[in-house]
């Protein structure tokens, strides 16, 4: 356990990295994983052309594997295109926490991406030309 | 007569239940959560087992012997599980799958047959989801009113303005007998009673009761009983709704196929007599006829004594949880006032990190809102971990929870 428990997930929990709210976001979008009650809100601000994540933020409270792979993703997904984000998938998650989750904590793992791809989802839909 | 009550024989019992000898993630297994599912004694194993190998058929059907013995053997576990809990007669025992499909047979046939738009239901703030959501569907869709009886600060049901919420309006009142996360044991008979002065039904849900203590319907005169059999060391997929005779009677069918009828024809039908009119289609015979073996189980050691082991367990619990830096025990501190289920938090832990820590070192426990999120809104908590107890649980296996939170804090620096 102390290899999932391990020091760089506490420390993405006691140091969450864009941490937050921001502003003037483009779009932001919350959900919690209903089970357990974790809850990850995400706000994102894009480049001009709306091609690319320009800053980040995620608040919210629950578990560490939640808001410790939120953490993580924030510093992933920062400058990227928005195609990239459309491109991760639940592996890439997993990666990143890179210790074995069982399948009742993979939520957890994953619900920030969740948010993240379903604001992002709910922003091209409202943005159609 | 005897005057002391049998203690339990837990090593000679433990030997009865081969998954307790498990190991998991290389330690022993430390079973915490029998208020979710129950650990099974090779007795009742050995019964299923029986009555698929030997004679198997299916029942009510055939003339020819398999029909008929298997037949009997589901008719003797009905009875079996009505003397269990105190039923005039084995007729009083609907077999459905589980509690939860025992309350939305009463809440489907008896709620929307005789509910009517302005009718009240009488609840309590501690439900289940399985007892609140049934009635929360009923009441959007006839106009029926929900009322709760409060908490007190304890976690106890706050009866004092019971007389005031007891209006003619309220048709049904139901409660948990024991609450699956406080662990309240709510003492149903003065409720019984009085909801039965202004002519009200009153359903009791014995989840995390009739495994646990002496339960006798009849004593207590409720309408309805709900029990899961998984949760008695019976296996999954049964589950029974004790009903009084004539108010299964006068309700209609929940479900409607083979087995329940009395009479078809191309244009009309009648219905078969309770309980076979609530049990629509093959039944889940064998696992009635294991939940049966499960209940001589219990029968033999003595429902005094089940329930005076696991006061022994509780009270033990409590006290050990005490010491524990930043853990608060949910619920009464009282263990004469508690079932086989103590909830807690540890400060600064959620329940979900504390469970997936206390797995490796073998400890099983729930973390979560145990299905019940209103009451969890009313505590002002969005889970809480959860240990559970039964007839196997040994004092040492509360010492090994106990270690095991420890060795979390120090993992989580805590």
């Amino acid at each position: 356990m102390e290899d999932l428990y391990r020091e760089n997930l506490l420390d993405h929990y006691e140091n969450p990295r864009h941490h937050g709210t921001l502003e003037h976001a483009d779009f932001s979008h919350e959900e919690s994983n209903p089970l357990c009650g974790d809850r990850i809100r995400v706000d994102v601000k894009l480049s001009e052309d709306g091609s690319q994540i320009v800053d980040i933020a995620f608040s919210g409270d629950g578990c560490i594997i939640s808001q410790a792979s939120a953490s993580m993703l924030m510093e992933e997904v920062d400058g990227k295109p928005i195609s990239d984000v459309q491109k991760l998938e639940r592996q890439d998650i997993l990666d990143l926490v890179g210790a074995p989750l069982t399948t009742a904590r993979v939520k957890c793992a994953l619900l920030g991406l969740k948010v993240l791809k379903a604001g992002l989802y709910q922003y091209l839909v409202d943005h159609q030309d | 007569m005897e005057d002391m009550i049998k203690s339990l024989d837990v090593a000679r019992i433990r030997q009865d239940f081969p998954a307790l000898n498990e190991r998991v993630n290389g330690r022993p297994l430390v079973f915490l959560d029998s208020a979710a599912s129950s650990q099974k004694p090779v007795q009742m194993l050995a019964a299923l087992e029986q009555a698929y190998r030997t004679s198997y058929a299916n029942v009510h059907r055939g003339v020819y012997y398999n029909s008929e013995r298997t037949t009997d053997l589901y008719d003797q576990a009905r009875g079996k599980i009505a003397r269990f809990i105190g039923a005039p007669a084995p007729e009083n025992v609907v077999f459905v799958r589980n509690a939860t499909e025992a309350l939305n047979l009463v809440a489907y046939s008896y709620g929307r047959h005789f509910l009517r738009a302005g009718d009240e239901i009488l609840l309590t703030e501690l439900e289940h989801h399985a007892n609140f959501v049934p009635w929360l569907v009923l009441a959007r869709e006839r106009g029926v009113r929900l009322k709760f009886i409060p908490l007190t600060p304890q976690g106890t049901l706050d009866l004092s303005k019971l007389d005031e919420l007891l209006t003619p309006r309220v048709k049904l009142v139901t409660f948990a007998h024991v609450s699956n996360v406080l662990g309240t044991i709510t003492d149903p008979k003065p409720i019984i009673d009085r909801a039965h002065a202004i002519g009200a039904k009153v359903i009791v849900d014995g989840c995390q009761a009739a495994p646990h203590m002496p339960v006798d319907v009849g004593a207590l005169d409720c309408d309805f009983y709900a029990l899961s059999g998984h949760k008695m060391l019976g296996p999954t997929g049964i589950g029974v709704l004790y009903g009084k005779a004539e108010v299964l009677d006068a309700m209609p069918p929940f479900m409607t196929g083979g087995d329940m009828i009395s009479n078809v024809s191309f244009d009309s039908v009648s219905w078969n007599d309770a309980p076979v009119k609530f049990e629509a289609g093959t039944p889940a015979f064998v696992e009635a006829i294991g939940l049966g073996a499960a209940v001589d189980y219990l029968a033999a050691l003595g429902m005094d004594a089940v329930r005076a082991h696991e006061r022994e367990v509780v009270a033990y619990a409590l006290d050990r949880l005490s010491e524990v830096p930043g853990a608060t025990v949910i619920g009464p501190t009282d263990p004469d006032i508690r079932g086989g289920a103590v909830a807690f938090t540890i400060k600064d832990i959620h329940p979900h990190d504390l469970g997936t820590l206390l797995d490796r070192e073998g400890v099983a426990i729930r973390a979560g809102h145990h299905c019940a999120q209103p009451l969890h809104t009313r505590l002002g908590l969005t889970a809480t971990a959860r240990a559970s107890f039964y007839i196997y649980t040994e004092l040492r296996e509360v010492d090994a929870l106990i270690e095991a939170i420890y060795k979390a804090k120090q993992v989580l620096r805590k």
